[in-house]
């Protein structure tokens, strides 16, 4: 059985089944209860679970760092920062905190928190709320981070990440969450972290993206002369290496895009970890086509900023063409 | 132009037990004779715990040690007052709160000597918080946890002055009066955030009135008065119980270095020292016992043997422990199930040190994993020793 779905209603049944599931689940966030959330992903969720869904106060710190408190002491918090970008008020919190507190326990107390986070451009919205830091996320030892891409992964990722015994970072890419309906399975459905998936198989270049950027490369290799092969990474950290590998082992080469700035970005270390494990492999450079060393751009420029389809392309043909 | 006033705040003082050991009976809790020699023993025992913790730092069998001296009326009197299943979450500076709670000291030990052993949690005690003022939201989320449960339970979170300058401090009891979260915010007033003294800390008259803001209940007691701390404190956590969250004061007095590395001389008189000197928690309310016939001679010798030998105890065991350390295991728990690629740096690891040889290309490493790990010595504290008695009087200045 599947039913056809928005990002956005995946999500919120996957929120749903994992309420109902688990009376420990708490979802909470600034607006996510009456409201329904900023892009009502939590929307009558308050209705249904009035014990398990709550407005927080506008304090992000607060929010991340109750989550610590909650899920040290047998709770499962799955907090909503409204954008992405304001997790930055408690970036500390995930850093200090969260992310350490098993190794510092030795394994006696964890935080199995699900921090939901809209994140990513092409959405016309204000400054500070396009930002994309997912390699800030994934510096960080014990965390782990998860972009979803289409609607079905969306259901089984967050599933997954909730049912996680450490704080996992769910990073939404609001240019998706009314982008399309898709299929998705109803009932139990779970998409194991920290596994990649080739969602085009081709044979002359390999092409990595995650998130939005995803359906940007889908697009690029639709037009492209080459038959390329696409990676949809889903789990940024911990990352899954081999099936990024044994793709590049087999085309030899290697495009890899994000929305993120360039410098010390993920394809900075996926390019690294190819040249650790897959160096003569390659028959040329890995690409990079990413967002610039930039502060994200108010809207006007967006467009500018994100990788398209036409600078995928370039990409795949620079690949190719060395 | 006249104005109306919409508010207006008091703050409360509470002293049960004066500095010359002088009860006041309105102020005092209900406390039966053994747990009044019980909680003078726990003081004691801290104070002399952390006089052995300074003087091993000294001589290089420990790392860096924040000693509560001086504070252990606020601690000993606020953690005897939660139930053993009521969370305590602290800051750096409570092991007198931690021996009262059961902590055995080898674990305190454990952690200056730098070992996540010492902070692997022993029943209801969250690992201390090392940076400052970062915890008292814990405390708020697991109140909140409580008030969802509908638990009658309290969590109590203990932080110091300079902690009321961040931001998060001021978010966790916001937060906590908003959600009915069942938290004490425990603010050990010591007057000291390292060199910065209290009065620079902030232009508020009292520390208490920041709940205010947060439209909670903010107390100060006289941190130094073992009693009127029980007191403040059994009724804060009642109050928290039922979900209206407090915040205490108590005014006490770092006697002490902020840590071991740390010189107090540098920034304040031994005029100051020496006024506190007089308000000492457990000089007070040691008077107090032998007023009332509890403590004599004998029994206060016989609690001094008895703490002596406990902590050469301890600190053996300490020792022992710290000479286990595998330093491996910093690859465990990073997550519940270790990573692939995490896995891979372990095994790396541990091949590097097993035979001391660099492995190869063709095993599998990358060049990043050649590069490092090479010089780990597994064994941490490498400070040199020195010739300083153990039992060397602590002065409690920096060297």
């Amino acid at each position: 059985m599947a039913n056809e779905l928005r990002l956005v209603e995946a999500i919120r049944q996957a929120l749903r089944e994992e309420m109902a599931r688990d009376e420990s689940v708490v979802v909470y966030g600034e607006d996510v209860g009456v409201s329904g959330g900023v892009f009502r992903a939590t929307q009558e969720l308050q209705d249904e679970f009035p014990e398990q869904v709550y407005d927080a106060p506008l304090a992000e710190a607060a929010i991340l760092g109750m989550g610590v408190g909650l899920g040290a002491t047998g709770f499962t918090p799955v907090p909503e920062i409204q954008f992405a970008s304001f997790a930055y008020q408690g970036f500390h919190q995930l850093v200090q905190h969260a992310s350490r507190m098993r190794s510092r326990t030795r394994g006696t107390l964890g935080v199995p928190m699900t921090v939901r986070m809209p994140y990513g451009g092409g959405i016309r919205a204000l400054e500070l709320h396009s930002e994309s830091f997912e390699a800030g996320f994934a510096h960080v030892p014990g965390l782990k981070t998860v972009v979803p891409s289409n609607p079905s992964d969306a259901k089984g990722l967050l599933t997954a990440a909730i049912r996680d015994p450490d704080p996992v970072m769910f990073l939404e890419s609001t240019s998706r969450y009314r982008a399309a309906r898709e299929s998705v399975p109803e009932g139990e459905h779970t998409v194991p972290l920290g596994e990649a998936e080739v969602v085009r198989e081709g044979a002359d270049v390999t092409v990595v993206a995650w998130g939005a950027m995803l359906h940007e490369a889908m697009s690029a290799v639709e037009d492209a002369e080459a038959d390329a092969e696409v990676v949809d990474l889903r789990t940024i950290s911990p990352m899954d290496s081999a099936t990024i590998l044994e793709s590049v082992r087999k085309t030899g080469r290697c495009v890899v895009v994000h929305e993120a700035p360039r410098t010390g970005g993920l394809a900075a270390e996926i390019t690294a970890r190819i040249n650790d494990d897959a160096l003569y492999h390659l028959e040329a450079p890995v690409e990079r086509v990413t967002g610039y060393d930039v502060p994200f751009p108010m809207f006007a420029r967006e467009e500018a900023y994100r990788p398209d389809e036409e600078r995928i392309r370039r990409g795949i043909e620079r690949a190719l063409s060395a | 132009m006249v104005r109306d006033q919409v508010a207006d705040f008091s703050v409360e003082y509470v002293q049960a037990l004066d500095e010359e050991g002088d009860l006041d009976a309105a102020q005092a809790p209900d406390v039966d004779d053994d747990q009044l020699v019980e909680m003078y023993r726990l003081m004691r025992l801290s104070r002399r715990a952390d006089e052995r913790a300074i003087a091993l730092q000294r001589r290089g069998e420990s790392g860096t040690y924040a000693p509560a001296i001086g504070q252990e009326a606020a601690q000993v009197g606020s953690a005897i007052a939660m139930t053993p299943d009521e969370w305590m979450v602290p800051s750096f500076r409570e092991s007198a709160a931690f021996l009262t709670r059961g902590a055995p000291f080898h674990r305190l030990l454990w952690y200056a000597m730098g070992m996540e052993e010492g902070a692997e949690v022993a029943d209801a005690n969250f690992p201390p918080a090392i940076p400052v003022g970062t915890q008292p939201l814990h405390a708020a989320g697991i109140g909140w946890g409580h008030e969802i449960a509908g638990e009658r339970k309290a969590a109590l979170t203990y932080f110091g002055d300079g902690a009321t300058s961040e931001g998060d401090v001021y978010e966790a009891m916001n937060v906590s009066g908003a959600l009915d979260a069942h938290a004490v915010f425990f603010c050990q007033n010591n007057q000291w955030a390292i060199s910065t003294p209290r009065e620079t800390q902030t232009r508020a008259e009292t520390l208490a009135q920041k709940a205010v803001a947060a439209g909670i209940e903010g107390v100060q007691v006289d941190g130094n008065d073992v009693l009127g701390v029980l007191s403040v404190a059994r009724d804060a956590l009642e109050s928290a119980r039922e979900g209206d969250p407090v915040f205490v004061e108590a005014l006490t007095f770092r006697r002490s270095m902020h840590t071991t590395s740390d010189d107090p001389s540098v920034y304040r008189t031994e005029e100051q020292e020496s006024e506190w000197e007089t308000r000492d928690p457990i000089v007070r309310f040691e008077a107090y016992l032998r007023n009332e016939g509890l403590l004599d001679d004998d029994r206060v010798d016989r609690i001094t043997d008895e703490i002596e030998e406990l902590l050469a105890d301890e600190i053996d065991r300490a020792k022992a422990g710290r000479e286990q350390v595998v330093p491996a295991e910093m690859f465990d728990h990073v997550f519940a199930e270790t990573p692939p690629e995490l896995q891979r740096q372990r095994e790396t690891f541990e091949r590097e040190q097993g035979d001391g040889e660099v492995a190869s290309a063709e095993e599998g490493m990358s060049g990043e994993e050649r590069a490092a790990g090479g010089e780990v010595s597994g064994r941490g504290d490498v400070r040199e020793e020195r010739e300083t008695s153990e039992d060397e009087e602590v002065s409690g200045r920096g060297e």
